[in-house]
């Protein structure tokens, strides 16, 4: 019934759970280390983060089926999926500003830093190489970008709580936060095996 | 020459490693170091591209305006991926199917481009291309350091090579994702307590002196 035989649904929990984009896949690692000290910020990061992520990856679906693929241009999809990226980053940003101010103040000063996000090229890519069709497509990067916003809300969460302690020298800033998402990630494994995708 | 040439070298090596000084490209960092021969290819990938990259926007310096100078470069670093993402294709199938999308994402690797901005673009072109060559030298070689703790534990082989006179038991976690961030941690608490005490003691030194 779907594309690849599984349910788009379970691709949306799984994506969230189970392969979540952080603590399995390793994307979006820059902005997740250096944006995760306070739990607000986080927050409107992680927003941005998911919904650039659904936008682009359906505007990149349908331009990687009726565009590439019928012109024969896979060679070029790298350097034409990172275009659709930046433009629709852009064009929502100008958007936003117009039609959602109040939003725009809030997610606005994210949204540039979106475009060198792994995390937003990488569901892109994933979506290639699985073969999904349109509606896991738009499920995969809803998931994936909500997934990516629960671990950094967590993160950020973590790392207010524990500001003000004491840590071993030189293992306070980037060395603790690694370790704290190796934990993270530890507890996510307990999920593994209520949903597969891969 | 050969003093800066030395200094560079030193510079994007060790002092400030971009993965574990600057924190930079991360994602494939972690992604890739399950084995050795996977981390290998990705840092010479990697290395090829930052090199002539940097190379590209160095030479095209003063030609690219300044308020597009982002997407011009995202342009040349995705051409030049394109190169190696073909080259892996054609030559390691195997190789390319389990590093999976990494190899596309170095697009969106924050070393490069952090080279060019912070190097590239105010430099001339052989210069910017050492720079972008030894800091991908420096990627690599912390990429093979995890990826060695990882693969001889987890695996027990190191590039694919079975180590049969070192029987253990296996760690199966240093095969899944947490392990990964556990040893960059660890490695960044290492540098971070080589270098901090250093700085402290040269500038005492120097206030007595």
């Amino acid at each position: 019934m779907f594309g690849n035989g599984i349910n788009p649904f379970v691709i949306f929990f799984a994506s969230i759970l189970t392969s979540n984009m952080i603590l399995s896949n390793f994307l979006g690692m820059c902005s997740y280390i250096s944006i995760s000290s306070e739990y607000k910020t986080a927050s409107g990061l992680g927003k941005s983060v998911t919904l650039v992520m659904v936008i682009t990856n359906m505007i990149n679906y349908l331009v990687y089926k009726f565009l590439i693929v019928p012109l024969g241009l896979e060679y070029l999809r790298y350097i034409i999926f990172i275009m659709v990226i930046a433009a629709t980053v852009q064009v929502m940003e100008l958007a936003m500003d117009r039609f959602l101010p109040d939003l725009h103040v809030k997610l606005g000063i994210f949204l540039p830093l979106i475009t060198v996000n792994c995390a937003i090229l990488g569901t892109t890519l994933f979506i290639i190489i699985r073969d999904y069709d349109f509606l896991q497509s738009v499920l995969f990067g809803l998931g994936s970008g909500l997934g990516w916003w629960l671990a950094i809300s967590a993160l950020a969460a973590i790392r207010e709580k524990m500001a003000k302690n004491k840590l071993p020298k030189g293992l306070a800033g980037p060395g603790i936060t690694f370790i704290i998402t190796g934990i993270m990630a530890l507890a996510f494994i307990g999920f593994s095996g209520i949903f597969t995708i891969t | 020459m050969t003093e800066r040439i030395r200094q560079v070298i030193s510079r994007n090596i060790w002092k400030e490693n971009q993965v574990l000084r600057q924190i930079l490209g991360i994602c494939s960092a972690l992604a890739v170091t399950n084995l050795m021969t996977n981390s290998l290819v990705m840092g010479v990938g990697l290395t090829f591209v930052t090199a002539f990259s940097s190379l590209t926007i160095s030479l095209l310096r003063n030609l690219i305006p300044h308020r597009i100078r982002m997407i011009v470069q995202t342009l040349i670093i995705a051409s030049y991926v394109i190169f190696v993402d073909i080259f892996i294709k054609a030559n390691m199938p195997e190789i390319s199917k389990s590093l999976g999308p990494y190899v596309a994402l170095i697009i969106t690797n924050c070393i490069i481009m952090g080279r060019a901005e912070a190097y590239a673009q105010k430099n001339p072109p052989i210069p910017s291309m050492l720079d972008g060559f030894f800091a991908g030298v420096g990627y690599t070689i912390v990429l093979l350091i995890i990826a060695f703790f990882r693969e001889f534990l987890g695996f027990g082989t190191i590039f694919g090579y079975d180590i049969s006179f070192a029987s253990f038991e296996l760690w199966t976690i240093m095969v899944m994702p947490p392990a990964a961030f556990f040893l960059i941690g660890t490695l960044i608490w290492i540098t971070s307590n080589i270098f901090a005490p250093k700085n402290t003691k040269k500038s005492e030194t120097g206030r007595k002196g």
